[in-house]
């Protein structure tokens, strides 16, 4: 049993303290449930109860949602404050992300609400497991950002390569599974979390500035480099390294030809070869090990990660490229089998979701929220100032739990929101020769 | 004639009999039979196709993890026969109290206590490029920089197999030498024979059926691993257990399946020709 499996089951929590977490107490309390709301419906139909918010809102309260996603936006934190915020009850379970397209598909009653990532999205929603969502039921549509809903974030920058989540980001009609050009009434997922990934260097160690992914590739760093080992994400980083070296231009990194497979992992391999790799890592607290023991000096890192070596004290900087970033997003949307209240309840905690506080939570952690200003209110000025507009500390920042991050004076590694998020290079994305490249990426690793 | 269900032998076989049935045989027959399906992205699709095996065959990925498989089966093997049968020997033949062997004994099982991952993961800090083994060296100037093949290299992976497999070795050979009856080895060293005489024709054949057994755990142990190759190594080289592990993780089953299948043949292979060598049955 691998860490990252540990992971996985310690992270399958049931969210909620004191809900019974029996499938089958919850089963009966949900069809308790709909013979209350028949109960309560017909109550009102016969005029014996006028004030039917009040029994909507009451009922909401019993409502149980079932959500699925990743670790990374699973968060207790958050299925409470829904808790106390709306009433519903949210019960959370973490898989990876391979696990998370299978049981959409081929599960689709076993979940309420799916978290999945904006390239899983791209295989899954064309199997009809899921419904759109109507825009015009989320009173905070108009607040997200509209890298969600155009590509754009700023009227001059570029489209990105990969899977850009507002390429799958809208459906053509309500129970259409074809994703539509323009954005549409119809929203596939509302966007939770999303980053702008890059190198990790130690500044302390590397000894020269780094401005470019192929510096991973220098001699001088030979034996001290690192990429991570899960091909999907590795073979973009790597694609990222190979056209900053101008060895490969690729049409879209996103979706490679069969040769331009070959010629990456050619690469890759004639650099295995010659030592250039120190380790290959898999699970985020690899990552950190390898970093803070000075194993390596530069390497392919995820955010909490450099987060993780700078609260050891250890010098870690999550270097800005001049090729730009390779970025991630997810979000939720709803299982085709909700109607009635659950329905209603989803929406309203979908809603609650771009509402702000969320968003906060989760711009204090270093990722990006949906809907930046709303979460902007839940935020100090500090707060705001160094973790959206890259400005400087003013005091010291604390992370949610409230440990120091960061002191004074810091500065957030690579700006701003626009200036981080409005140079992504690619997406991450799911390749058409996926199988083709997975079976490459074995000869790489077994070279 | 006595009828079948008369027999008590048979409802004494009956419990162990289900046992096999439904934890070994029932789940080797699933994996034999999604060997041959097919998959796309997320699903599996039930068939009967050969390209899982065909691929798996003919890939020169295979034959190079199943080269370094052998590698490290081969070398743990020897590593901890050499090592197992010392500490059994002394065990067994130069600590006189009986109470002192038994403590001995239980102080080589004490490391066991702890979890296999973390006994591995502690070598990591010690082994590093600015652990305690380089620190201590370059202290005393033995060396001028950090030795690098220290960690992440077969030499990190052989010496976690070793550490977590041998007393897998020592107990069954310690086992057999505490049966030997000690009077053949004073008839041995009356007879003239030498120490070394003594312990290669006399101790090494009684101790036959225990080196069997010890080497069936550690060659099968290290055959079927695949967290000590990629931890140790860094994920630098590949085993046969960490392709079937990549597989399954990005939930290709039936390849992983055809993997599991073609190891489960090769490792059934070396213990038939083990058992050419040295039945078991007639030594225990």
């Amino acid at each position: 049993m691998s860490f990252e499996d540990k992971k996985a089951i310690d992270g399958t929590v049931d969210s909620a303290p004191g809900t019974n977490a029996k499938p089958a107490a919850g089963l009966s309390r949900r069809s308790f449930i709909k013979a209350a709301g028949v109960v309560g419906g017909a109550a009102f139909g016969s005029g014996a109860i006028t004030g039917f918010p009040l029994i909507w809102a009451q009922n909401i309260k019993d409502i149980k949602l079932r959500q699925f996603g990743t670790g990374v936006s699973n968060l207790n934190d958050i299925a409470q404050k829904a808790k106390e915020d709306l009433g519903i009850t949210l019960e959370l379970t973490a898989l990876d992300s391979d696990a998370v397209a299978q049981r959409v598909v081929t599960q689709p009653r076993s979940f309420d609400i799916a978290d999945i990532e904006y390239w899983i999205c791209k295989k899954t929603f064309p199997a009809g497991t899921m419904q759109a969502m109507d825009t015009s039921r989320l009173k905070n549509f108009d607040k997200i950002s509209p890298l969600f809903i155009n590509g754009k974030l700023t009227a001059e920058s570029t489209i990105a390569q990969g899977t850009a989540p507002h390429t799958v980001g809208f459906v053509e009609g309500k129970d259409s599974t074809t994703f539509a050009s323009e954005p549409t009434q119809w929203m596939t997922l509302v966007p939770t979390i999303y980053n702008a990934d890059t190198l990790g260097i130690r500044p302390d160690l590397v000894g020269r500035p780094i401005t470019h992914w192929r510096d991973i590739m220098d001699p001088a760093f030979k034996g001290k480099t690192s990429i991570l080992n899960i091909p999907a994400i590795g073979i973009m980083d790597a694609a990222m390294i190979c056209e900053s070296m101008g060895a490969i231009k690729y049409t879209d990194k996103g979706n490679m030809s069969r040769t331009e497979i070959d010629q990456t992992i050619e690469i890759l391999k004639k650099a295995k070869a010659e030592g250039q790799f120190r380790a290959f890592w898999k699970s985020f607290d690899e990552s950190v090990n390898l970093m803070s023991s000075g194993e390596v000096v530069i390497q392919s890192m995820w955010s909490p990660a450099v987060a993780a070596v700078r609260a050891k004290g250890i010098a870690c900087k999550y270097q800005p490229l001049e090729e730009g970033y390779r970025a991630w997003g997810g979000g939720i949307g709803l299982a085709k089998h909700l109607s009635g209240l659950e329905l209603d309840a989803a929406y309203e905690y979908i809603d609650w979701y771009l509402s702000g506080w969320v968003g906060a939570y989760l711009n204090r952690q270093g990722y990006y929220s949906a809907a930046p200003e709303t979460s902007k209110q839940f935020m100090s000025a500090d707060e705001w100032g160094y973790w959206i507009e890259g400005q400087p500390a003013q005091g010291d920042i604390l992370s949610p739990d409230g440990k120091v991050m960061e002191k004074a004076g810091a500065v957030r590694d690579g700006g701003s929101y626009w200036d981080r998020m409005g140079a992504v290079a690619c997406w991450n994305s799911v390749m058409d020769e996926n199988k083709y490249m997975v079976r490459k990426w074995n000869e790489f690793i077994a070279s | 004639m006595r009828s079948f269900s008369f027999n008590p032998s048979y409802l004494q076989v009956t419990p162990l009999a289900l046992v096999i049935l439904l934890f070994l045989l029932f789940p080797v027959i699933t994996i034999i039979i999604v060997s041959f399906w097919d998959y796309d992205a997320f699903q599996l699709l039930p068939d009967f196709i050969f390209d899982n095996y065909q691929f798996l065959l003919t890939s020169d990925v295979t034959l190079k993890a199943y080269l370094k498989t052998f590698f490290y089966a081969l070398s743990t093997w020897a590593i901890t026969l050499t090592l197992g049968f010392t500490i059994a020997y002394y065990l067994a033949f130069y600590i006189r109290s009986s109470l002192l062997q038994s403590i001995l004994f239980i102080l080589c099982t004490v490391p066991f206590l702890t979890s296999n991952i973390i006994r591995m993961i502690s070598w990591i800090p010690l082994l590093g490029r600015n652990g305690l083994v380089n620190s201590a060296l370059l202290e005393l100037n033995l060396i001028d920089a950090p030795i690098e093949w220290l960690l992440y290299s077969d030499f990190a992976v052989v010496l976690a197999f070793v550490h977590l497999y041998t007393l897998f070795m020592v107990v069954p050979i310690f086992n057999s030498m505490m049966r030997i009856d000690r009077n053949l080895i004073e008839a041995s060293i009356d007879a003239g024979a030498s120490t070394l005489q003594t312990i290669f024709q006399v101790v090494v054949p009684l101790c036959k059926s225990g080196i069997a057994i010890g080497s069936i755990f550690v060659v099968t142990l290290v055959m079927g691993d695949f967290i000590t190759v990629s931890l140790m190594s860094g994920g630098l080289s590949a085993s046969v257990g960490v392709l079937i592990r990549n597989e399954i993780s990005l939930l290709q089953y039936p390849a992983a399946a055809a993997g599991a299948v073609v190891l489960l043949i090769t490792v059934l292979i070396m213990l038939s020709i083990l058992f050419r060598f040295i039945n078991i049955k007639k030594e225990l």
